[in-house]
């Protein structure tokens, strides 16, 4: 009696428990090609980011809703697929349907660098096509307000009289602060010391604290800290109308123009019909004056790659990224 | 100053305020009481809603939601050993042994006047504290955070001293697990066993569910209708009843002040999170009580602590967020995003030119604190009787389901889901051999902060010839230290003593406990 009970009660749960498991986002089905995209959007579109929320992705990606909603037509929720600096994320756009109703925030140089470091990393930076990329965050080079670094001469001197010495903090591993922090490093010629942290919410601390001597960090935190920093260089490719002050990399001698730019993917076998609708709507999105002050207000630097364009940049900053790396004996 | 206070005191008893922060909490509390979906998941579903709103009416929802979620943790983690939130593991320690004795009741209300005071002291703190606070916050580096993580391993000893071994041994493997992915220094990916799904790790909700929830859904069934016995209440129900249970909680402020410290300090290191208040919290609860054997076996100031600390977190953490920019929690990080979003920037400026949204705002979370009491004690006292009033035939498949959903809410992946289910089987070999879930979760929580402290620190005291003296030769560290020998050898200290403390009292998570009643 006792144990048919048993089983009885076990049963339901371990179906139901399969059941609910076995509704994951299913793997890809043959699209009908340019057919599928008349219509399109017919339902609500699901912008995922790999990223937790609160972030740097998260405020963009809410900042589009509405004017995505707008022009679509139709309801764009955001979800969260967060895990491995968003790989868990990309790597699940690989197996979802090319339909065009999923879209997934991507960024660079994440989805370059990842699948060349990490021996699998779930997806090859191939597999997912870039939509549109319509915001960046150069690097920036920052200094407690009291630090006796006043210019980038001055970080190298100290760097040069030091080698080794030289903290630099940022967010992340395999992430756009690590690689301009090796890139600086190299075209400098001195011996920067990397300190990862978690993200910007840990790195700006370490910072303020002394524990590190500088930090190489994204535009958008120069405004958030104001006169507690001083940035003594911007990896953009010319000055930003919002920070006026702070001179550029390239201005200095150093050709490096590289930061985090995000956007979103789609699965690479999506139709090109529905890509060209995503790519119309975003590229509407970010001419939207309201949109595009917000985000120069906040130190993003309001871009339009298209596709094309998109691929193209990615191409280029994978032939900087390889050798570098290469020579830094950090790939083979 | 004073005018300002005063006016975001009262800016709060408008109508519409009113409503949001009764909205904002109790269904920060229904979230926050179910397994998985945390106050962080919660905040970001509501971002949209505050689009449609003014700054000061969305924020207010926020911090309601908020503070609702924290305390809500502590209702799951009472009545069915599932902490909420992680916010409120510490609270299943004692609280469900509580439901188990029939005293359930006691333990909602010592949850609910814990989460109070823990929330106003938070306030307190986030008003006259703030800056130097922060100031204080920023002297913790790497090293620090290495040390804090080693003095929250220590509790290991405090909870497991009848079986230090398995105690131990579950650390161990909690720290290895926390291993799973991709390591925070160097980007190396370990022990995936070759997969790319878990290149993300294990998440510390799912081994939750897994460790704690799914054992005593199999315990449940297995052993269904003894349970039903147990669970009879046989409290009287007199006038005074409930005012003699907040007096009986309430009965050692020193606790409850200690515990809210606890949770303010640990609420303002962004490294730390709310999880690990709790945990030291109860600790410190139980280091200091006189009856440290009652520990574990129902000790009702054991909620109060994990409670009162969790809630305190919620205050702590706005200290940073506010004034520095810098998230103290998840949870934060998402308020942040939204003051972001609507073209507030935190920092000294944000209290002058926006010092009236701010104080609200703050009042807001302090309201909200006052207001779970009634909604927690109706509502809370109200499902306390529904689940244990439920047949564990219609529980435990309801659990389960929850788990499942709430193992996937996390990162909306089903990876999670699988291996919350591996993880509870695992969870349950090791109960019935023994083994408290309490020393693996803190290894899980405490191995990534360890690893990152000590890499961090090592990195950053490169420039010197031996980094690793940069350990032992900062003050904040060295404080950390003598905290964390202190915590270790407290054990030891008490039985040298010579403290009658008989075998049958032992200081032990002992799991499942009432083994006499083993079928």
């Amino acid at each position: 009696m006792r144990r048919t009970v048993f089983a009885r009660t076990m049963a339901p749960i371990l179906a139901f428990g399969l059941l609910a498991a076995g509704c994951s986002s299913g793997g890809p089905t043959p699209s009908a090609g340019a057919g599928a995209a008349k219509g399109y959007p017919k339902k609500s579109i699901k912008y995922v980011l790999p990223f937790d929320p609160g972030g740097e992705s998260d405020i963009t990606a809410r900042l589009q809703q509405k004017p995505l909603q707008d022009i679509l037509g139709t309801n764009v929720v955001v979800s969260y697929k967060p895990g491995a600096g968003g790989a868990l994320g990309w790597s699940e756009l690989t197996r979802t349907s090319p339909d065009g109703y999923t879209i997934m925030g991507s960024n660079l140089p994440h989805i370059i660098l990842q699948p060349l470091l990490r021996a699998n990393a779930g997806y090859k930076t191939s597999d997912l096509k870039q939509v549109y990329i319509f915001e960046s965050t150069p690097n920036a080079l920052l200094v407690p307000a009291d630090s006796p670094i006043k210019t980038l001469d001055d970080f190298i001197a100290a760097a040069k009289k030091d080698p080794g010495a030289m903290t630099v903090g940022g967010s992340g591993e395999d992430s756009a602060n690590w690689i301009g922090t090796l890139d600086l490093g190299d075209k400098a010629g001195v011996k920067l010391t990397y300190t990862p942290f978690t993200g910007t919410g840990t790195a700006i601390p370490a910072l303020l604290g002394n524990h590190v001597k500088a930090l190489m960090t994204y535009t958008p935190q120069i405004a958030q800290l104001g006169d507690k920093v001083r940035a003594i260089a911007v990896a953009a490719d010319k000055r930003m109308t919002s920070l006026p002050d702070v001179p550029t990399f390239k201005e200095q001698g150093f050709d490096i123009v590289d930061g985090a730019y995000r956007g979103v993917s789609v699965p690479k076998a999506t139709p090109d019909a529905i890509v060209q609708k995503l790519v119309a709507a975003f590229k509407k999105a970010n001419s939207d004056p309201t949109l595009v002050q917000k985000f120069e207000k906040l130190g993003f630097v309001v871009e339009n790659y298209g596709p094309t364009e998109a691929a193209q940049l990615t191409q280029e900053r994978e032939a900087v990224y390889g050798p570098l790396l290469k020579k830094l004996k950090i790939i083979k | 100053m004073f005018d300002l206070l005063l006016n975001g005191f009262l800016q709060n008893f408008s109508p519409y305020l009113l409503l949001l922060l009764l909205t904002g909490t109790a269904s920060g509390m229904a979230v926050g009481a179910m397994p998985g979906l945390s106050a962080t998941l919660g905040l970001a579903l509501l971002i949209p809603f505050t689009f449609a709103m003014e700054p000061t009416p969305g924020l207010v929802l926020l911090g309601a939601f908020y503070m609702g979620a924290i305390y809500g943790g502590s209702f799951t983690a009472i009545l069915v050993n599932t902490p909420g939130t992680p916010s409120s593991i510490a609270t299943t320690f004692d609280g469900y042994p509580m439901t188990k004795q029939g005293r359930s009741e006691e333990a909602i209300v010592a949850a609910t006047m814990g989460s109070l005071v823990g929330g106003l002291i938070g306030v307190v703190a986030l008003v006259f504290l703030a800056p130097p606070l922060a100031d204080f916050s920023l002297r913790f580096g790497p090293q620090e955070y290495f040390w804090i993580a080693i003095f929250g391993l220590t509790i290991i000893a405090t909870l497991a001293s009848k079986s230090l071994l398995k105690g131990f041994l579950g650390g161990a493997l909690g720290l290895l697990i926390s291993t799973i992915g991709i390591a925070p220094i160097g980007g190396d990916v370990r022990f995936t066993f070759g997969t790319p799904l878990l290149q993300g790790g294990v998440p510390l909700v799912p081994a939750l569910i897994g460790l704690f929830t799914i054992p005593e859904v199999i315990r449940l069934i297995a052993r269904r209708g003894r349970e039903e016995a147990e669970m009879v209440t046989t409290e009287v129900r007199s006038k005074g009843h409930l005012w003699g249970l907040i007096r009986k909680v309430l009965s050692d402020p020193v606790n409850v002040i200690r515990s809210s410290v606890i949770g303010v300090i640990v609420g303002i290191l962004p490294g730390a999170g709310g999880s690990v208040a709790n945990l030291v919290a109860y600790n410190e609860a139980k280091r200091a009580s006189p009856h440290p054997e009652r520990y574990g076996k129902g000790e009702v100031q054991g909620v109060v602590a994990s409670e009162s600390a969790n809630n305190a977190t919620v205050g702590g953490g706005m200290i940073t967020t506010l004034t520095l920019g810098v998230p103290g929690t998840p949870p934060d990080a998402i308020i942040l995003g939204v003051l972001l979003l609507q073209g507030l920037r935190p920092g000294a400026e944000l209290f002058q030119t926006q010092g009236k949204l701010v104080y609200t705002f703050i009042f807001a979370i302090a309201f909200s604190a006052v207001m779970m009491v009634p909604v927690g004690l109706i509502a809370g006292r109200a499902l306390q009787r529904g689940v244990v009033a439920l047949p564990a035939r219609y529980l435990a498949p309801s659990i389960f389901v929850l788990s499942i959903v709430g193992a996937y809410a996390i990162r909306s992946n089903v990876t999670d889901v699988y291996l919350m289910l591996l993880i509870g089987l695992v969870g349950y070999l090791m109960a019935v051999a023994d083994f408290s879930p309490a020393p693996i979760v803190l290894g899980l929580i405490l191995g990534p902060i360890a690893e990152t402290g000590l890499g961090q620190g090592l990195l950053t005291a490169a420039g010197s010839n031996h980094p690793w003296t940069s350990f032992f030769t900062r003050p904040l560290s060295l404080v950390l230290i003598a905290l964390s020998l202190l915590s270790m050898l407290w054990p030891l200290y008490r039985q040298l003593r010579g403290r009658r403390i008989s075998p049958a009292a032992t200081l032990d998570l002992d799991w499942p406990p009432n083994e006499a009643k083993v079928d």
